[in-house]
């Protein structure tokens, strides 16, 4: 089976001299869901950032099945743009749109699927501003769908949703998961991650990959969070701490 | 009433400065939109400042103004765009620092003996002075900016709403935040000669203002910018013949009369979520 994300001992970063982020080797296949843990400024962003191909990549391969979608944190998006929830998940469609073509037929009825298969078909014309911060969250996931990527790069997609939302994003991740698709997830929750396939932990170097059962342990996540971890014993739980918005 | 309306248009000198703020309301409006999108109002206004040496350097040269105005222009967008880029200064220190000093080098080669006795025109404009060659300029200056905006729509819409996430979907930030500059440069050059470099900044960001206010999706934010700065320009020179006073000036004023009163206006776009 052809994996859906190769990365062989990749270093790299913005600085000239300096890696963010260095000797990062992994593998994940089609269908996986993966956790990616660690600290803030631990290389979350910047491994994605590389998946991009917007990092400069000073050693090391990646391999890729197309440009992969990058759904950000919802409050880096501007509020005060005057668009609808509609218009944000068309913008999927542009790399693909001649600029003196509408965008076709095919795709926006595209995008009313893809708000509908995030629950939310009544508010396209809601303006995005407006939305809730769940609401937000899952109209980005549905700009991603229609990417049409196969890859799927997600930037705490769970943090700081409503309840409905965060259950309607788990339930889209298990429908992506089963057609195949390929889901990275920087989280700072380590119980979160625990519930996924595999696990990454990243300080700006890898420190582990594997699966939960096996990398989740308060020695490797002491190494990925320093400081700021508190082991709760007792349950076996380790919780990320320093946990804050960019 | 209706004389009181068409009688300043009877005169051509008064159509013809009708016909610049009309081709000039195409230009500046949904710039205007786009310039307060990505919070570049404050360089809107130093970079019609930074054009000074330009045009100065041109008047003593003997070089068209128009030439030197582009030429202090788009240095100015050069210079504001390079010292932004280092994210721990940002735009404003950029536009600070450029555009200080570019002013005080126009100053001081303005008070040069040999200084155009002309250049205050160029800072307030002369509405009422434009050539048939001045309005083919303005034009074809004016075309392009629409073009410029029409092609780029989309991923200026990409980077302004979501500037992370825009390479993702196809559009390079800095590529299109130096060419919205750009443009805004050549909207200055297409203005300068009817509005002045000190109050075209009214029409490209007052009636944008408004319009934003009113708006509530992007596409009708720009028509509606549009028709703002044709309603400013066409009112601005009507008061300007019934009450004697500067074109220009009048223009600008009326542009800053509709945004306050759009500003005033019950609100059209729905409350932001927390």
């Amino acid at each position: 089976m052809t994996p859906g994300v190769v990365v062989r001992g990749l270093s790299g970063g913005y600085a000239p001299g300096r890696d963010a982020l260095r000797d990062v080797w992994f593998a994940a296949e089609p269908g996986q869901i993966v956790g990616v843990l660690g600290p803030n400024g631990g290389g979350k962003t910047t491994l994605f950032r590389a998946l991009l191909g917007e990092l400069p990549i000073r050693h090391g391969e990646l391999v890729l099945p197309g440009r992969p979608a990058y759904v950000p944190q919802t409050e880096r998006a501007r509020l005060d743009f005057p668009v609808s929830a509609f218009d944000v998940v068309l913008m999927g469609a542009y790399a693909r749109t001649p600029w003196f073509r509408r965008v076709a037929r095919g795709d926006r009825a595209a995008a009313h699927a893809a708000l509908e298969r995030v629950g939310l078909a009544g508010e396209a014309r809601a303006t995005f501003g407006a939305l809730s911060g769940g609401q937000r969250q899952r109209v980005l996931i549905a700009r991603a769908l229609l990417q049409q990527a196969q890859v799927l790069l997600l930037d705490e997609p769970l943090s700081g949703v409503d309840g409905v939302s965060a259950a309607r994003i788990a339930a889209l991740f298990a429908e992506l998961r089963n057609e195949g698709r390929t889901l990275l997830l920087a989280t700072h929750d380590v119980r979160q991650a625990s519930d996924w396939d595999r696990v990454l932990c990243l300080h700006n170097r890898q420190v582990d990959f594997g699966r939960p059962v096996a990398v989740l342990s308060p020695e490797t996540l002491r190494e990925t969070y320093g400081g700021e971890l508190i082991v709760l014993e007792g349950g076996g739980r380790a919780v990320g701490v320093g946990h804050h918005a960019h | 009433m209706l004389d009181w309306v068409t009688d300043p248009f009877a005169s051509p000198i008064v159509q013809r400065a009708l016909v610049e703020v009309l081709i000039l309301s195409v230009a500046c409006g949904p710039l205007g939109v786009w310039v307060l999108l990505y919070r570049d109002a404050y360089a809107a206004e130093s970079i019609s400042h930074g054009m000074l040496p330009g045009l100065v350097v041109a008047a003593l040269a003997g070089a068209p103004l128009l030439l030197g105005a582009a030429a202090g222009v788009l240095l100015a967008a050069a210079g504001i765009a390079l010292v932004a880029r280092d994210q721990r200064l940002g735009a404003d220190v950029g536009v600070a620092v450029c555009v200080s000093g570019l002013f005080g080098l126009g100053g001081m080669l303005a008070l040069s003996p040999d200084s155009p006795p002309r250049l205050q025109e160029l800072l307030f404009g002369d509405l009422l002075g434009v050539s048939a060659g001045d309005l083919a300029v303005a034009a074809a200056l004016a075309g392009f900016v629409v073009l410029a905006l029409a092609v780029g729509h989309r991923s200026l819409a990409l980077v302004g709403f979501d500037r992370a996430a825009s390479p993702s979907l196809g559009a390079r930030p800095l590529r299109w935040e130096l060419a919205l500059l750009a443009v805004l440069a050549l909207t200055t050059v297409a203005a300068v000669q009817g509005l002045g470099n000190l109050l075209l900044v009214a029409l490209v960001l007052a009636p944008a203002a408004a319009a934003l206010s009113l708006a509530r999706r992007l596409a009708a934010a720009l028509a509606l910018s549009v028709a703002l700065a044709a309603l400013a320009g066409s009112a601005g020179l009507m008061l300007s013949f019934h009450l004697h006073v500067a074109a220009g000036a009048s223009v600008a004023l009326c542009a800053v009369a509709l945004a306050l009163l759009a500003l005033l206006a019950p609100a059209r776009r729905p409350r932001l979520a927390a």
